[in-house]
């Protein structure tokens, strides 16, 4: 039967065909692991690891390439916004899965997924139109700060923060709710001290995601970060984040300056990649 | 439901505080995004003029109007690439691969991988790969394929629930009747994931509309609509950034804002309406 054989040839060749789309997304990582580090890492030995990493001044046109400050810059910026997004996003949570009527809830989720929508650049210009003025005239100075920057980025993890958490408190089993109820609890009590334990990994992992975006989230930073490459000497000082140094300088650096760009993209690659390992640790937690 | 909560709140001011911190916290967000929205509307709006919708951009109009048909163009051609290839990775995933088997968990770590990879880090993947290596330059084609490896996560793990929300009566009927396994995928499965799958791809679209970070420097800065794929050109978002790094036309920030905002929002409600449609299902 040459049908028979032919729909089978048919079949196995459509088989291999999807086999080959579902190997894209190794391909591509593998990929960007390779252009990255190829490009990157040579210049961390031209330049020497210690020195580079390290190094307290960034000065391109000395040749001299040291990220200290950017390292701390990017870890100051995300530490900040996680501690101005994640509480306010789960307790935002907590108020649209627990207490929010059903009226309130139809607006109230579109809005947070609008407020994930908006491009970053956008917000970007709201905090140089508004959170940078605003910031100067409560404290004086230029307003662009580690401050500013904490604050626009930890309402941008806003909405991942709100919606993760809300997904994992909607996992509990309502029985968890009922049963601390039926002990005479308050629904606030049961709320907060038998649910929110029990979605624990999930807003953990909500958490993490936000760490992960702050970490990234490049354009906005540089509009109100002031992106001096100094270590922050206050929260009202100027910084320079990781992701900020490469977009400011890409455009004009050449040689070893353009290598040394790459390689912070290297340290940057890093660092998210220890985020992506805590989050499936994070995740891997839940099940037994 | 909220009187008796206050009636027992009174008696315990630790649950009223608890309670009143959730719906302050609720408060601010929503009044951030009402903030955002309503300072970029006021402001934005009474900047609309029909100049900085000109054919063509120069320094006097300062139109946007090249940056939108180049946000369209770039939409169009990374969807192009994305879609296919992100479908029939999902298509593989749920339809072939054998549950648990060790290749299909290392494409799902990558694929996560993937969609935590910040976009400026793609910017310079797509530069060092696109400009550097292949000798584009600055290009649309380049900046669309860079935005196609960023979004296709996305639309792999939409179009995979989609898929896995498909009854499997659905297949074992077709099967029942005597097609073939691909005959089955392409003409039961597919067409009924497709809800789900298209709106996996307007997020995408929200995501390639609101992208600055990875084409600033794969498809470039340029003002224009360009007459070949390996040209330069610069979408919405860019545009709006060298408006910002520019600092000379403020008034056309605030409209670029107004329409970024606009399309967004569009793009929002209609992922709404196509999720509300596969509940109704």
């Amino acid at each position: 039967m040459p049908n028979a054989s032919k729909r089978k040839i048919r079949e196995t060749a459509a088989k291999f065909a999807f086999l080959i789309a579902a190997c894209t997304s190794v391909a591509a990582v593998v990929m960007i692991c390779l252009f990255l580090f190829v490009n990157g890492i040579p210049a961390m030995g031209k330049i020497g690891v210690f020195r580079f990493l390290l190094g307290q001044t960034w000065r391109p046109a000395n040749d001299q390439f040291g990220i200290f400050p950017m390292i701390v810059g990017s870890l100051c910026v995300t530490f900040g916004a996680v501690l101005i997004g994640v509480p306010t996003g789960v307790l935002c949570a907590v108020f649209l899965v627990f207490f929010c009527p059903k009226k309130l809830y139809k607006v109230l989720k579109p809005a947070v997924d609008l407020l994930a929508g908006i491009p970053s650049i956008v917000y970007g210009f709201f905090g140089l139109m508004v959170i940078v003025p605003a910031m100067q005239a409560l404290f004086g100075g230029s307003g662009k700060s580690l401050l500013t920057a904490s604050l626009l980025l930890g309402i941008m993890i806003l909405p991942t923060v709100v919606s993760v958490s809300e997904a994992a408190l909607r996992a509990v089993p309502e029985s968890c709710l009922e049963g601390a109820l039926a002990l005479g609890a308050t629904r606030e009590q049961s709320v907060f001290f038998a649910v929110l334990p029990a979605a624990k990994s999930g807003i953990l992992a909500g958490a993490v995601l936000g760490i992960g975006r702050a970490m990234g989230e490049a354009m906005a930073v540089s509009i109100v970060a002031g992106n001096q490459a100094i270590i922050p000497e206050s929260i009202l000082s100027g910084v320079r984040t990781l992701t900020a140094n490469i977009v400011l300088e890409m455009g004009y650096a050449a040689d070893l300056h353009r290598e040394a760009l790459i390689a912070t993209a290297v340290v940057l690659f890093v660092f998210i990649l220890l985020i992506n390992l805590l989050l499936n640790l994070v995740k891997r937690r839940d099940k037994p | 439901m909220t009187k008796p909560r206050l009636a027992v709140c009174k008696k315990r001011p630790g649950s009223l505080l608890l309670f009143l911190l959730t719906a302050v916290s609720a408060a601010l967000v929503c009044l951030t995004l009402l903030a955002i929205v309503a300072y970029i509307v006021v402001k934005g709006l009474p900047s609309l003029r029909p100049s900085v919708f000109a054919w063509k951009y120069d320094s006097e109009n300062v139109s946007m109007f090249p940056a939108i048909v180049n946000t369209l163009l770039v939409c169009l051609l990374s969807l192009g690439a994305a879609v296919p290839v992100g479908v029939a990775a999902a298509v593989y995933l749920v339809e072939y691969a054998k549950r648990g088997s060790r290749l299909v968990s290392l494409i799902r770590m990558t694929a996560e991988t993937l969609s935590g990879i910040p976009s400026v880090v793609y910017g310079l993947f797509g530069f060092l790969v696109f400009f550097v290596a292949f000798g584009w330059g600055y290009s649309l084609l380049g900046g669309a394929l860079t935005l196609a490896v960023m979004i296709l996560p996305l639309v792999m793990r939409t179009t995979e629930e989609a898929l896995l929300s498909v009854p499997d009566a659905y297949r074992e009927g077709s099967l029942g009747l005597g097609a073939g396994k691909l005959y089955t995928i392409c003409k039961v499965v597919l067409p009924s994931a497709m809800p789900g799958i298209l709106s996996g791809v307007i997020l995408s679209v929200g995501r390639i509309v609101g992208e600055t970070a990875a084409l600033l420097y794969t498809a470039g800065t340029v003002a224009a609509i360009p007459s070949h794929w390996l040209d330069a050109g610069r979408t919405l978002s860019v545009h709006m950034y060298s408006l910002l790094s520019e600092g000379l036309y403020i008034r056309q920030s605030y409209a670029t804002a107004f329409v970024l905002l606009l399309l967004v929002a569009a793009i929002n409600a209609l992922s709404g309406t196509v999720a509300k449609k596969i509940s109704k299902r």
